[in-house]
C-alpha cells in the first residue's frame, strides 16, 4: 500500500480533494449509479405493458395512460419528488402502516419519484415504436394463424425494441442528469457529495466542476454503450453501403 | 373553494417568476443556438471546433451541476476581474449575480446548445437551390437571410423549437433550489409550513400544464403560418 501513502501526502496540504472527500466522492458515484439504474430498470418493466395499454383500441384502457405520461412528462421532475417526499409522509394512514419505518428515507422516495418519471417517458418512446411496426409484419404474423400474445411477443416487441434504442439512449442519459435533483432532498448522490463538500471546505465551485467532469465521463460511458448496441441490433436497419 | 392559507398571492408572483425566467432563458438560448448553429455550419476551422465544444460539454453534464458552477463560479470569476480592473486602473467595480441573473443564463445556456443542433437541422434543410436563386436575382446575404433562409427554416425547426421549449419550462423549476422564489420554491415552503403539500404542489403542477398546452397551441398556430404554401404530408 505504497501507493496510498505517496497519494495521502500528494493530497494533503489540499482542502478539496482529501482523502476523506474523495471517499465521499465515491460513495455520492455509487449513489447516483444505484439510483439511476434502478429507476430505469424498475421504469422499463413498467413501461412495457404500459406502452402496450396506451396502444389499445379500448377508450378505458388507453385514456388513463395516456393521462399519466401527460402529467409526469409535462411537470418538472423535482415537482414530482417533492410530491412524493413531502406528500405520502402527509397521509396518516400510511404512516400507520406496519413497515412504514423501512420505507421512509429518502432514498426509497427518489427512487419511487424517478422511476415514476422515466417510465412515463419511456412509455411513451415504447408507445412510438410499436405503432410504427411495418404493417406487413403484422399481417403475416397473423396469417400464420399467430394469437395477439405471440405476435406481440416474437414479431412486435423485438423489432419495437431495437426502434426505440436511440430514443431510450437518451432517456437514459436524461434521467441520469435528472438525478441531480436527488440532492436537494438530503440524498448525498455525486451532487450532494459536492454540495456537501463546497460547505464543508468554503470552495467555491470547484468541487462542482470535479462532480461536472465525472458527469461528462458517465455521459460517454452510455453514449458509447447505446452506439455499441445500435450497430449491433440496428445492422439490419443501416443503409447498404457502396 | 380550496384554502391557500394566504400563500395565494406568492404563489401567483411565483407562477408570473417562472414565466419571466422562462421567457428571458427562451430568448438567450433562441440567440445562442442561432450563433452556434453559424458556429457549426461555417467553414472556419476554429468556429466549428468551438460549436462542437460546447454543445458536447453541455449536454454532458446535469443542469442542476451547471447551474451550482455558474452560481457560485461565475461569482469568483467576475470577482477576480473586478479586483484585477481595481488594481491596474482604479476602477471601483462590483459585479454581483444573483440567483435570477444566474438561473436565466445557466438555462439560455444549457437550451442554447439544444437549439443550436435545431437550428442546424433546419438551415440544412433549406433547398440549396433557392439560396443561389436568391443570389441570383442579386440580392445581399441578409436579403437571403431574411427572405428565404429564415422563413423556412423556421418550418423545420418550429417542431424541436416547441420540444426544447416544453423542456426548458420543466428546467425552471430548479431556480428554485438557488434561492429564486419561483412557484416551485413557494409552493414547497409552504407544503412544510401547512402539512398539506399535495394541495400547493398540485397547483404548481397543473399550472406548468397550462402553460404547456398554452404553448403547444400558440406553436400549432405558428407551424400554420410558416407552413403556408406546403399542403399535408412533408415536402
Amino acid at each position: 500500500m505504497e501507493w496510498l501513502t505517496s497519494l495521502q501526502t500528494l493530497l494533503s496540504d489540499h482542502t478539496v480533494l482529501t482523502p476523506a472527500n474523495l471517499a465521499r466522492y465515491g460513495e455520492g458515484l455509487t449513489t447516483t449509479v444505484q439510483l439511476v439504474f434502478l429507476s430505469l430498470i424498475a421504469g422499463l418493466i413498467l413501461a412495457v405493458p404500459l406502452a402496450i395499454g396506451r396502444g389499445s383500441k379500448r377508450r378505458w384502457i388507453k385514456l388513463p395512460i395516456y393521462a399519466y405520461t401527460y402529467v409526469f412528462r409535462g411537470t418538472p421532475l423535482l415537482v414530482q419528488l417533492y410530491m412524493i417526499y413531502y406528500g405520502l409522509p402527509s397521509i396518516d394512514a400510511l404512516r400507520d402502516w406496519k413497515y412504514w419505518d423501512y420505507v421512509d428515507q429518502a432514498h426509497i422516495w427518489a427512487l419511487i419519484a424517478f422511476t415514476l418519471n422515466t417510465a412515463a417517458y419511456t412509455t411513451e418512446i415504447f408507445h412510438g415504436a410499436i405503432k410504427t411496426t411495418p404493417r406487413g409484419e403484422i399481417e403475416a404474423a397473423k396469417a400464420y394463424g399467430m394469437s395477439w400474445g405471440l405476435r406481440m411477443r416474437r414479431i412486435i416487441l423485438p423489432s419495437a425494441f431495437r426502434r426505440a434504442l436511440p430514443a431510450y439512449g437518451n432517456e437514459v442519459i436524461f434521467m441520469l442528469h435528472a438525478s441531480a435533483v436527488a440532492s436537494v432532498v438530503t440524498i448525498m448522490d455525486l451532487t450532494g457529495a459536492a454540495r456537501f463538500i463546497v460547505t464543508r471546505t468554503y470552495a467555491a465551485f470547484q468541487p462542482y466542476l470535479f462532480v461536472a467532469v465525472i458527469y461528462l465521463c458517465l455521459t460517454f460511458a452510455i453514449l458509447y454503450l447505446f452506439r455499441y448496441l445500435e450497430k449491433r441490433l440496428l445492422a439490419h436497419l443501416r443503409p447498404v453501403e457502396g | 373553494m380550496i384554502d391557500l392559507q394566504g400563500y395565494g398571492p406568492r404563489l401567483f408572483q411565483g407562477a408570473l417568476l417562472t414565466i419571466e425566467v422562462a421567457g428571458l432563458s427562451l430568448l438567450l438560448a433562441v440567440i445562442l443556438g442561432l450563433l452556434t448553429a453559424s458556429a457549426k455550419m461555417s467553414r472556419n476551422w476554429f468556429l466549428h471546433r468551438i460549436g462542437t465544444l460546447y454543445t458536447t460539454i453541455i449536454r454532458g453534464v446535469p443542469d442542476l451541476v451547471m447551474m451550482f458552477l455558474l452560481f457560485f463560479g461565475a461569482q469568483v470569476g467576475l470577482n477576480m476581474i473586478t479586483d484585477w480592473m481595481y488594481e491596474q486602473f482604479g476602477w471601483d467595480l462590483y459585479v454581483e449575480i444573483n440567483s435570477f441573473v444566474a438561473g436565466v443564463i445557466t438555462i439560455g445556456l444549457i437550451f442554447g446548445a439544444y437549439m443550436g443542433e435545431t437550428f442546424r437541422g433546419a438551415f440544412l434543410a433549406v433547398d440549396r437551390g433557392q439560396i443561389e436563386a436568391g443570389r441570383a436575382y442579386g440580392m445581399t446575404h441578409g436579403q437571403v437571410f431574411r427572405r428565404i433562409r429564415f422563413p423556412q427554416m423556421m418550418r423545420h425547426a418550429l417542431p424541436g423549437l416547441s420540444n426544447n421549449w416544453m423542456v426548458l419550462l420543466k428546467t425552471t423549476a430548479l431556480v428554485s433550489i438557488i434561492g429564486l422564489s419561483d412557484m416551485v420554491r413557494v409552493a414547497e415552503e409552504a407544503s412544510k409550513a401547512t402539512h398539506q403539500p399535495f394541495v400547493f404542489l398540485t397547483i404548481v403542477a397543473v399550472i406548468y400544464l397550462a402553460i404547456a398546452s398554452v404553448s403547444e397551441w400558440g406553436f400549432a398556430r405558428l407551424q400554420k403560418r410558416y407552413s403556408v404554401g406546403f399542403t399535408g404530408g412533408d415536402e
